[in-house]
């Protein structure tokens, strides 16, 4: 295992993220994108923090710190998502235009 | 002294200033009674101070019996700089013509002021009249003494929108307002010219101030050619003829006159006071102060000599055949307008006649100009008033429906019968003093064919002032007449016009020898014909004797006979030559169809159509970025990413 298969993964699992958040017509499908594409940009932090820092204690601070904020993000986005379900009763994004200016 | 008096001559025009102002701010709403008695107050304090000022100015120069009478800058500001050397200034200028024209005007001013009560009675808009009136007096003013061809700019336009109002006064009558429009712009459409003029003559001198201009540097100056489109043009000569243009327009020389017989559309006192001193003067004025420099120029007197004859010759022809009082006077005036110019045209001596003396300019030629001015003034205003007063003593204009009023109008009889004999010009009321100088300028200078023109037209003169005199107040009335009587107040101003008239030939020979344009020496001895007053005299005899064989008995029937054998000739005359339907094809069919609309269209199509484009793309460009702006984040993420891969591709 090396860095260059490190961040091939990170780089996969970045584009199916950014592909499901392209394509996904439901909300929570592109939640889950979202989440994707974070885990692979956490994988790749981890990875030069393994690979090629001098104090690798340090690099692997920053996923801990993307995952605390991602948390968060996901907490309020399910929050706005589950009040908009109960309000529309669909989550297709492309049918969700009250906000369109 | 004197200087005291001059520095203040600003009075004699802020008195009609103060006049139109307040009366036209403050006392718009105020009784007739106080508003006439005001405006006759500050005309009258205007008037003193202009003989005062005059007989100042005469006995300042009494001392220099050497020629020519100084000119004065009474007072000189600066007004405009337009850059370090080139400055216009506000100024007073007093010169032998300035002071005269001063005089003349402040006199008539106030004697139509006067006459206007009696006139203007009852009239709803008896105060604005006043005002106006006003206002016409201080910009003819401001125009006599400007010191700078700007100055007199300003004054010149400052005339011709108070003429505007006042010949459309009664806007409520469609002719009113359509002779006030025509008047308006013809005289603006000559004085786009004179602008130009003034920015030519002013732009190669690098000055306003007539002292400059008129200087024989100046002329020296401007003396030389520049090609323009493979023409060789003599920049002195297009100078003074675009200045000139504007005294064309303003004059109503042929054939820009035709406003001038419709400006008779406004009140009678208005006529008047444009027929006399203001307005049509204007432009014999500017050609006079301007002389200097216009002497330098062959070309231009030349012309001016020509349309000035001409001029004098077709208005006397057509006020023959004309019905309509005021309409004959109007044509009078433009005859008599003919002399002026043609006067001041035939200063030039003529090479191949008057070859025998070596002086190239008779100034007696601009010296009896601007006498004829001022005899014609008098008489001419008289003659309006009287036409006035007429009108309102008949209703009518028509000279037809009068006729037997020398019983009921006995004042206004003799006196007109004085105006008609001066304008006729005979011996020894004003009219024959500045008509026979008139006459001899042209034939000392050697323009026989000009000399000839201007004894024809002064027999057309007396013949068809005569014609005009007999058939209104000889005879039987030939309509019914009731309530005719005489207004003290208009009768009064037309008595005393007779005073001027009969005896303003007095002073002919310190007129004519002494009033003589700035730097020319003393007037060069002409021959001097002792037979062209007798000759001028039998001329008016002439007419006179064949408007009494015509008219005399206050019949028309010879007359009528008369027409009927000219037939088609005398309609032609009647119909004032068609110059006005000339006009009407030039305007309409000419401008309006060749000119005017491919300009339209092209405003239309192209200018407007360029704009229209713009904002059509600006529209379209919108509704394409709108396609774009439609909320949808992951279209927007979708553009980033695809944008992001194309740059870095390309980068």
């Amino acid at each position: 295992m090396t860095l260059s298969h490190c961040i091939a993964l990170s780089l996969i699992l970045c584009g199916i993220g950014l592909f499901g958040m392209l394509t996904r017509r439901n909300l929570l499908g592109i939640l889950l994108s979202v989440e994707v594409i974070l885990n692979g940009a956490n994988i790749n932090f981890a990875a030069f923090a393994h690979f090629k820092a001098a104090d690798p204690v340090a690099g692997a601070i920053f996923p801990i710190f993307v995952m605390a904020v991602s948390a968060c993000e996901i907490a309020v986005a399910l929050a706005i998502i589950l009040s908009m379900y109960r309000r529309k009763k669909r989550l297709d994004v492309y049918r969700l235009e009250e906000l369109n200016g | 002294m004197a200087d005291f008096i001059f520095s203040h001559s600003y009075l004699i025009l802020l008195c009609p200033l103060l006049s139109f102002v307040l009366i036209g701010l403050g006392y718009l709403r105020s009784d007739n009674k106080f508003v006439s008695k005001f405006a006759i107050t500050l005309s009258a304090i205007s008037l003193s101070y202009a003989l005062l000022t005059a007989l100042t100015y005469l006995i300042s120069v009494m001392g220099h019996h050497g020629l020519p009478y100084p000119e004065k800058i009474a007072l000189d500001g600066a007004w405009l700089n337009f850059t370090p050397t080139l400055t216009a200034n506000m100024g007073i200028y007093l010169d032998p013509i300035s002071v005269m024209m001063l005089v003349v005007i402040t006199v008539i001013s106030l004697l139509v002021n006067i006459y206007s009560v009696g006139y203007m009675k009852g009239d709803p808009s008896f105060n604005r009249f006043f005002a106006l009136l006003a206002l016409f007096s201080f910009s003819m003013l401001g125009l006599v003494v400007s010191s700078n061809i700007l100055q007199m700019f300003v004054f010149w336009e400052l005339v011709g929108v108070s003429s505007y109002s006042l010949i459309g006064f009664w806007y409520e009558k469609p002719s009113a307002v359509a002779a006030s429009k025509k008047a308006f712009i013809m005289t603006r459409f000559a004085d786009a010219f004179f602008l130009l003029g003034i920015l030519l003559v002013s732009f190669q001198s690098g000055s306003f101030s007539f002292q400059t201009l008129n200087s024989p540097e100046t002329a020296a100056l401007l003396n030389k050619n520049f090609i323009f489109a493979g023409i060789s043009i003599n920049m002195l000569t297009l100078g003074t003829l675009l200045v000139f243009c504007g005294g064309w327009g303003k004059s109503a020389m042929f054939p820009l006159h035709v406003w001038l017989p419709d400006a008779m559309e406004g009140p009678t006192p208005v006529s008047s006071i444009i027929h006399s001193a203001t307005m049509v003067v204007a432009g014999v004025y500017l050609t006079a102060r301007m002389f200097p420099l216009f002497a330098a120029a062959e070309t231009t007197l030349f012309v001016i000599q020509c349309i000035g004859a001409f001029t004098a010759l077709f208005a006397a022809v057509i006020a023959i055949t004309q019905m309509d009082i005021k309409r004959i006077l109007a044509f009078s005036t433009l005859s008599q307008l003919g002399y002026m110019i043609f006067s001041l045209g035939a200063a030039k001596v003529c090479v191949e006649g008057g070859g025998h003396h070596e002086a190239s300019v008779n100034l007696l030629g601009y010296s009896a100009a601007m006498y004829h001015v001022f005899t014609h003034a008098f008489f001419k205003c008289m003659l309006f008033l009287g036409a006035g007063a007429i009108i309102h003593a008949v209703h009518s204009n028509d000279i037809m429906k009068m006729g037997g009023l020398k019983s009921l109008m006995p004042k206004t009889y003799w006196s007109l019968f004085a105006a008609c004999l001066a304008i006729a010009g005979v011996f020894p009321l004003s009219g024959f003093w500045s008509k026979d100088a008139i006459l001899l300028s042209a034939l000392q200078s050697g323009h026989y064919i000009t000399f000839l023109v201007g004894l024809v037209t002064g027999g057309l003169t007396a013949f068809y002032m005569f014609r005009f005199f007999f058939l209104i107040f000889h005879g039987e009335a030939r309509s019914e007449l009731h309530h005719v009587h005489e207004d003290p107040w208009m009768t009064w101003p037309i008595v005393f016009l007779t005073i001027p008239t009969i005896f303003a030939g007095l002073l002919e020979h310190f007129f004519v020898h002494r009033v003589i344009p700035p730097h020319f020496e003393e007037a060069t001895h002409f021959s001097h014909p002792g037979w062209l007053p007798w000759l001028a005299t039998l001329a008016a005899f002439l007419g006179i004797g064949g408007a009494w064989v015509l008219y005399g008995k206050g019949k028309t029937e010879a007359a009528t006979s008369l027409k009927r054998l000219f037939g088609p000739l005398y309609t032609i005359v009647y119909n004032k030559f068609y110059m006005d339907e000339v006009w009407l094809f030039f305007t309409h069919t000419v401008v309006f169809s060749y000119i005017a609309a491919p300009i339209k269209w092209f405003d239309r199509k192209v200018v407007d159509g360029s704009m229209d484009l713009t904002g059509w793309i600006l529209q379209v460009g919108g509704k394409g970025v709108r396609l774009a702006q439609s909320g949808q984040l992951q279209f927007y993420l979708g553009a980033t990413v695809i944008g992001l891969i194309v740059f870095l591709f390309l980068g």
